[in-house]
């Protein structure tokens, strides 16, 4: 077990060096001048060359890439001119409202999809199942702006239930900000249910007909226990690695989501920095979802031994 | 839980005081639209009490759906759609399984009727251990808690002959081979002590040695519980090692049963008749020069269960056939008080 662990964040760390390069390289030869893009095109060539040797774009490339690496072994992802502060401040301040936003919106996600999914599995052709089958199509196609603008017209425009937009104001407690989220947490969610939704029914599919179910069965055993305690718990593998991948996905693909309703979130940061042409921000933000990613397929990993015994590395 | 029956009144000349399970033209089918695959279409049998009563047939031939009806757990589209399965629970009482609620089937299950599969390998729960596995059948139908349901996993499983029980409990089936598993699987069927055991060829999956050690398991623990056994198989040297009486099946059908050694001397249908000539014998299959001679098979194949002919299923391939055989389907008669047949011509045999 330990063993694994280390192995693993052996693996992790590989992954990450890989990307960390590849980043360097995207970064380096997109085209254009960095120092006069950022500076944009009333600048002088005296301020492009300061910020040139401020960004250490006057060194040649492998002393760059050492110099980037020396950065990133302490922690520094860099410093945003446009921002004026370190890119890891610039994301921390903005990490809250996208972290609650993909918890919740997995939790949505799962909380529709994973009864669905089993009771689908369980009463396979009937009505019920056909029209879950249609409803999973139709999430699956719906973009999750237009969703958020629907559930933004409807439950904060017309009832006035929830927020419209923005996420409270420098000075909104904790409460408030949470309830900024209840309407993208849900578009978010219903959409992704529909693949979680599939996934788990035709895992239940599969496990339906297997011995031990029937074995479980003969006991004398409840259907819900049989179909909770026996067959869902054997489909849950494929159905894990799905809602990782989902929560992985939500983390950085909530962009749109969060400019819908103007989120001070990272996909929001990203899109700006984007536009700006903020490099240290943009490689910054890549790194630390790439670092994400890696992290919740590690986490997956580890629930598969823990559900699993005869997973063993 | 203790089991009323207010069924009981219902059959109270229908069971003999000796018979554990009797199952009275049973007809399960397999609908699908328009068409019914029948695949048990009138299979009467009876199982007495501390005996066993193999089954056998082909594959096909309907044991298995006979067994999964007897304990109401058919796979969709399967449906019991006449007949009855009469069975005496052991406070006396007598209730037809073919009717009985899912309640109370439930409570039956595991607790008077216990079953043990084909496959070892797949039939328990790969995430949970054996012991996990044991007590909770225990704890279905007892009052017991977790200690004493442990207790009672492991002299299960040193009443089925596992080494080191303790350390067996916590382990998992994977940890474990075919032959284990399967003794494991009997410790579950046996733990609350059922009446009555249904083994759909339970020793099919294993390999020789295995096979012998897991029926003379089964022969010991019988005759030390008392349990009655409907064994299902396709392998008459199984049966003529277990059985006290044998059902011999048929296209959906018992065509034949008759206590083991009446059968195997003097079978009194012409299918058991051709399925024990073609058992390869090394004395009688050598010619007069030494050389082999062909096995025989029995000519032809089983009819398929979607398109059953209207007179007897084997007619078609039956070397006693007249006319009268292919329009009318025989019913179980007596070649002798013990023995029943479905064979209009048994006088010939």
């Amino acid at each position: 077990m330990t063993r694994y662990v280390l192995q693993r964040l052996f693996g992790m760390l590989t992954v990450m060096f890989t990307v960390v390069t590849i980043v360097f390289v995207i970064v380096r030869v997109a085209p254009g001048d960095p120092a006069a893009v950022m500076l944009g095109p009333d600048a002088t060539p005296a301020d492009i060359d300061v910020l040139r040797v401020r960004l250490g774009l006057d060194q040649s490339l492998p002393v760059q890439y050492l110099y980037f690496l020396a950065q990133l072994a302490r922690g520094d992802l860099g410093h945003s001119i446009f921002l004026d502060m370190p890119v890891a401040a610039a994301l921390l301040d903005r990490a809250e409202p996208t972290f609650f936003l993909t918890v919740f919106a997995i939790l949505i996600a799962s909380a529709i999809a994973l009864p669905v999914g089993i009771m689908s599995a369980y009463k396979r052709g009937s009505f019920f199942d056909q029209s879950v089958t249609t409803l999973t199509m139709l999430a699956a196609s719906i973009p999750s702006f237009w969703l958020g603008l629907i559930l933004i017209q409807v439950f904060a425009v017309r009832f006035g239930w929830f927020p419209v937009a923005g996420y409270g104001g420098p000075d909104a407690s904790f409460l408030t900000r949470m309830s900024h989220l209840v309407l993208p947490a849900v578009a978010l969610g219903v959409v992704s249910s529909a693949l979680i939704t599939r996934f788990t029914r035709a895992s239940m599919l599969d496990v339906l007909n297997d011995d031990y179910v029937r074995t479980a069965r003969s006991k004398g055993m409840g259907e819900f226990r049989v179909i909770m305690k026996h067959a869902f718990k054997n489909a849950l593998i494929p159905v894990l690695t799905v809602v990782g991948l989902t929560a992985a996905l939500l983390v950085s693909g909530a962009v749109v989501t969060e400019t819908v309703f103007s989120l001070p979130g990272v996909g929001n940061l990203v899109v700006s920095a984007v536009l700006r042409r903020d490099y240290p921000v943009i490689q910054g933000a890549l790194l630390v979802i790439a670092a994400i990613y890696v992290l919740i397929n590690f986490g997956i990993d580890l629930l598969y031994l823990m559900i699993d015994p005869r997973v063993r590395y | 839980m203790a089991m009323s029956t207010p069924n009981a009144g219902n059959h109270p000349d229908a069971l003999a005081d000796d018979i554990v399970l009797r199952a009275d033209n049973l007809r399960t089918h397999f609908i699908m639209g328009a068409r019914a695959a029948k695949s048990v279409d009138g299979v009467t049998l009876t199982v007495r009490r501390g005996q066993t009563l193999a089954v056998v047939g082909e594959s096909g031939s309907g044991k298995s759906v006979t067994s999964l009806s007897i304990m109401r757990l058919l796979a969709h589209p399967g449906r019991i759609v006449g007949g009855r399965l009469l069975y005496r629970m052991r406070d006396g009482g007598v209730v037809d399984l073919a009717t009985l609620s899912d309640k109370r089937m439930r409570a039956i299950r595991g607790k008077e009727i216990a079953m043990i599969f084909q496959e070892p390998m797949t039939s328990l729960n790969p995430l949970y251990t054996v012991g996990d596995q044991i007590m909770e059948m225990i704890r279905l139908h007892e009052p017991v808690d977790r200690h004493e349901a442990r207790t009672r996993a492991r002299r299960m499983l040193e009443l089925v002959e596992i080494p080191a029980p303790d350390k067996r409990l916590d382990q998992y089936p994977h940890e474990m081979s075919g032959g284990m598993r399967q003794r494991v699987m009997i410790a579950l069927a046996l733990a609350c002590n059922p009446a009555l055991l249904i083994a759909d060829e339970p020793t099919t999956a294993l390999d020789v040695t295995i096979q012998a050690q897991i029926l003379d398991l089964m022969r010991r623990l019988q005759r030390e519980i008392g349990m009655s056994i409907l064994f299902v198989t396709h392998n008459l040297g199984v049966v003529a090692e277990i059985a006290h009486e044998v059902a011999v099946m048929y296209a959906g059908r018992v065509v034949e049963q008759a206590p083991v050694h009446d059968l195997f001397a003097r079978p009194r249908h012409p299918y058991t008749k051709g399925l024990l000539a073609c058992i390869p014998d090394a004395k009688r299959d050598r010619a007069d020069d030494g050389t082999r001679k062909m096995l025989n098979p029995i000519p032809g194949s089983v009819p398929s269960v979607l398109a059953l002919p209207a007179g007897c299923a084997f007619a078609p391939r039956c070397p006693l056939a007249e006319p009268h055989c292919e329009t009318a389907p025989p019913e179980l008669l007596n070649a002798s008080p013990e023995h029943l047949t479905r064979c209009w011509r048994h006088e010939l045999l």
